[in-house]
């Protein structure tokens, strides 16, 4: 049966770090599901089907996590460290919550703009850098791990939460937007 | 009755004979059902040569009608003649009610928690059983087309029915005697149609608005893969709506008071299609229409005065075209073609508002009334193991999310819309006052942040939790959901060490009691024996298992078993060939079990097998350019 106490990256057979051949990744997760999905086995017995369930179940959660950035770090972390710690961790980091704070309040005024698309737009393009930028850290941080450096990683973790926080907001306006059409 | 012939494991009695599958197309308005025969699918027509089947029932005192003949009977016999019963499947009271008070047939306000009823003069009837005499005039079309029992079908739902209509839908086709192999959404099952015609790739959507029920899929189509993106939609807004709102629009020029007949107004709504459908091509339709006094009204409405009542129900398509881009985080431009599904993608301004938000044409070069059926045909006959090799393979998502209730009326999301199934998760919950034993879980779904906005899928209790200070339990609740998108819940409290726990499957109303006791009077109204069909059953389903676990032997028995394990899954099997010729159902059942006990070992290490070969193969295709 799936091996289920692999990693996620081992059931992809793909190194367990945070770079991540995304293109591999995604092949690899296809002919896993051509493979173990329910469909392959409408035909099998009870105990195949549920196996075959199990298993698809399986792979599909560890591609959602191996896919996101901050899912994919917070695991990193809870291997390396048994823990990854609590999703509402803060940083410290005063210019950085700042700046967080502003592009917050950008968006919370952007419907009483001229051109509100355009200043969501904005804000996605900065978080878009910043997130690009913590991820380069995390990559050497979490790819071959050191104890100081697993100290940084959480750090940049909670930054890249805040980060991907701030733009499911800042997509959540753009849905409003549309909806106020 | 004759007797099932059965081969010895790794020798199939028949190796080329297909097994007989189909797709069934599940309509508001009108139902398909199509085959895969010759590697070509089709839908079947009925002995006039027409394809639809109209999803209408006309309880007559001596027997049932279904399609054309209850249609035609629907303004005569409105009470007892039932259409779009789709929008009734699955749906507590208060939503049914929700549908409008032009219901045109009488309604039962359910005891307690049970479903509403529909009163016919053969009884209060629940929606379910309605469905299935739909499902079983289409069983019965495609029996006689392929001269053969049906092993399974692939019944399509709209891809936006929560849990409690999907459970329902399989429900009825239970009813109906009829095997499930998949519950399919109909937006994924028109593009494995459409995308196998066209060999296409890339980033697909698929528009779907039939009578009843709005969706809206993003998939990306790559090399026999179907990968559902995101998919959104409304499961309450169809074609349908646009007569209703034409009829609203006539009833007030024509002075026909909202109480007016019931059979007043099914013929208005006849009229009001009719004239929907004319302005596809023309750009007025004349009206004539018989007022309850016997008199009539003579009038014609221009196309611009259907568009202004259209309208203001596309925009709301649209939005949720906008809403499930975003969800799979794309822009329009970005989707390589749009696919039009459904009956009322033929009015002309529903097109040009698809192609304005688009940005380009949609294809609608399939019929779009068929795609559907085709789609599932086509999955119906992979899912039976007609097509061993075949690389075809759909990953869809569930369409709304689930969660239960916290603390303050509020919803804990624990699998979001939009997740691919199959699924499974867990979340930690823990105790909220000292010493409490037991705890209330309510399931729900739905999108809104406050309990009473989201559908109640089901409610039950954790009980026999150890005395512990608030805070100290750690009950784990998990949910997991199928590959029909079904799901069931199981809280398990782990803090202690002492287990306690729960399994529900949601419910919508009926109980697996109340279906069994529907089932036995069906059969028993049919002439049916139940006796003699719950053999045949296992006697199918033992075959089933036989030819499955001969296929596997032949393949990987020699170099994933000892000669010893072999000898002793063969011993299980061939005293299943044994009992299976005898008449006792429960012994059959009993070693149909003992078979799978002892072919488990070799059940894993074959897929243990394909596991590492799936890696391993594409890791060779990887180096290839």
């Amino acid at each position: 049966m799936l091996d289920f106490s692999a990693n996620h990256f081992e059931l992809f057979g793909l190194p367990t770090a945070f770079s991540l051949d995304l293109e591999r990744l995604s092949e690899r997760y296809r002919s896993l599901q051509r493979t173990l999905h329910p469909d392959r086995f409408a035909a099998a017995g009870e105990r195949e089907r549920r196996l075959s369930l199990q298993a698809s179940s399986r792979v599909n959660e560890a591609y959602r996590v191996l896919r996101d950035p901050v899912a994919r770090a917070r695991y990193l972390l809870s291997l390396y460290t048994g823990e990854a710690g609590a999703e509402s961790e803060t940083t410290r980091d005063m210019a950085f919550l700042m700046e967080q704070m502003q592009l917050r309040e950008s968006l919370a005024g952007a419907t009483a703009e001229e051109d509100p698309y355009r200043l969501v737009a904005e804000v996605m393009a900065r978080l878009d850098t910043l997130s690009g930028q913590l991820e380069g850290e995390l990559s050497g941080r979490l790819d071959t791990p050191t104890k100081d450096g697993l100290q940084q990683a959480r750090e940049l973790v909670r930054k890249l939460q805040f980060v991907s926080k701030c733009r499911r907001e800042a997509e959540r306006i753009e849905a409003e937007l549309d909806e106020s059409l | 009755m004759a007797l099932l012939q059965i081969a010895e494991p790794g020798r199939s009695a028949a190796p080329h004979q297909a097994r007989l599958a189909a797709g069934i197309d599940l309509g508001t308005t009108n139902s398909l059902v199509a085959t895969v025969r010759s590697g070509r699918a089709e839908t079947l027509p009925d002995e006039q040569g027409r394809h639809l089947l109209p999803s209408v029932v006309r309880f007559r005192r001596d027997g049932v009608d279904v399609g054309y003949a209850a249609k035609e009977a629907a303004a005569d016999d409105p009470l007892n003649t039932i259409a779009s019963v789709k929008r009734l499947v699955g749906r507590g009271l208060e939503a049914v009610q929700g549908l409008g008070s032009r219901l045109p047939y009488e309604l039962v306000a359910p005891a307690g928690l049970g479903v509403p009823r529909l009163r016919t003069r053969r009884g209060d009837l629940t929606p379910v059983e309605v469905s299935a005499e739909i499902l079983r005039a289409l069983a019965r079309r495609a029996e006689a087309a392929l001269g053969g029992e049906l092993s399974g079908v692939v019944i399509t739902v709209p891809a936006y029915f929560d849990d409690a209509q999907r459970q329902a839908t399989k429900d009825a086709a239970r009813l109906a005697g009829l095997k499930v192999l998949r519950l399919l959404n109909e937006p994924t099952a028109a593009a494995v149609a459409y995308g196998l015609d066209k060999e296409a790739e890339g980033m697909h959507a698929v528009y779907d608005l039939g009578g009843g029920t709005f969706d809206i899929s993003i998939l990306r189509l790559r090399r026999g893969l179907f990968e559902v993106l995101a998919t959104g939609g409304d499961s309450a807004l169809g074609g349908d709506d646009l007569d209703r709102a034409l009829a609203g629009w006539i009833m007030e020029r024509a002075g026909i008071p909202d109480d007016a007949d019931p059979a007043t107004l099914r013929r208005l709504m006849h009229d009001a299609c009719a004239a929907k459908e004319a302005l596809t091509d023309a750009q007025r339709a004349p009206l004539r229409i018989r007022r309850p006094d016997g008199t009539h009204w003579e009038g014609e409405i221009e196309r611009d005065a259907f568009v202004s009542l259209a309208d203001p129900l596309i925009v709301k398509t649209i939005a949720a075209c906008r809403r499930t881009l975003r969800d799979a985080g794309l822009r329009a431009e970005e989707i390589e073609d749009v696919v039009l599904v459904g009956g009322s993608t033929r009015v002309p301004r529903v097109r040009q508002r698809v192609a304005d938000f688009f940005g380009r044409e949609p294809l609608a070069d399939l019929d779009p009334d068929r795609v559907v059926a085709i789609g599932a045909a086509i999955q119906a006959d992979v899912l039976a193991g007609n097509k061993s090799d075949e690389e075809m393979l759909l990953l869809d998502v569930i369409p709304l999310s689930l969660g239960l209730e916290t603390m303050g009326g509020l919803v804990e999301k624990i699998v979001p819309r939009n997740t691919t199934i199959p699924v499974a998760r867990t979340q930690e919950f823990t105790t909220f006052k000292d010493g409490q034993t037991a705890m209330s879980i309510q399931v729900l779904q739905g999108e809104r942040e406050l309990v009473a906005d989201c559908r109640s899928l089901a409610r039950f209790e954790l009980r026999g939790i150890p005395p512990m200070a608030a805070g100290a339990a750690r009950i784990l609740v998990t949910f997991e959901v199928d590959a029909d998108g079904l799901l069931s819940v199981t809280a398990l409290e782990r803090g202690s060490g002492v287990k306690a726990s729960v399994e529900v499957k949601p419910s919508y109303g009926l109980t697996d009691r109340e279906i069994e006791s529907m089932l036995r009077d069906s059969l028993n109204h049919a002439g049916e024996d139940v006796a003699v069909r719950r053999l045949r059953e296992q006697q199918i389903e033992a075959q089933r298992v036989l030819e499955a676990l001969g296929a596997a032997l032949a393949k990987d028995g020699d170099r994933l078993l000892a000669f010893g394990e072999r000898a002793l899954i063969q011993e299980a099997a061939g005293e299943l060939t044994r009992i299976v010729a005898g008449d006792d159902p429960a012994a059959i059942e009993a070693a149909i079990q003992a078979l799978e006990q002892a072919s488990g070992v070799f059940v894993e290490r074959r897929m243990n097998a394909s596991i590492r070969e799936a890696i391993a193969g594409r890791r060779v295709e990887e180096l290839e350019p």
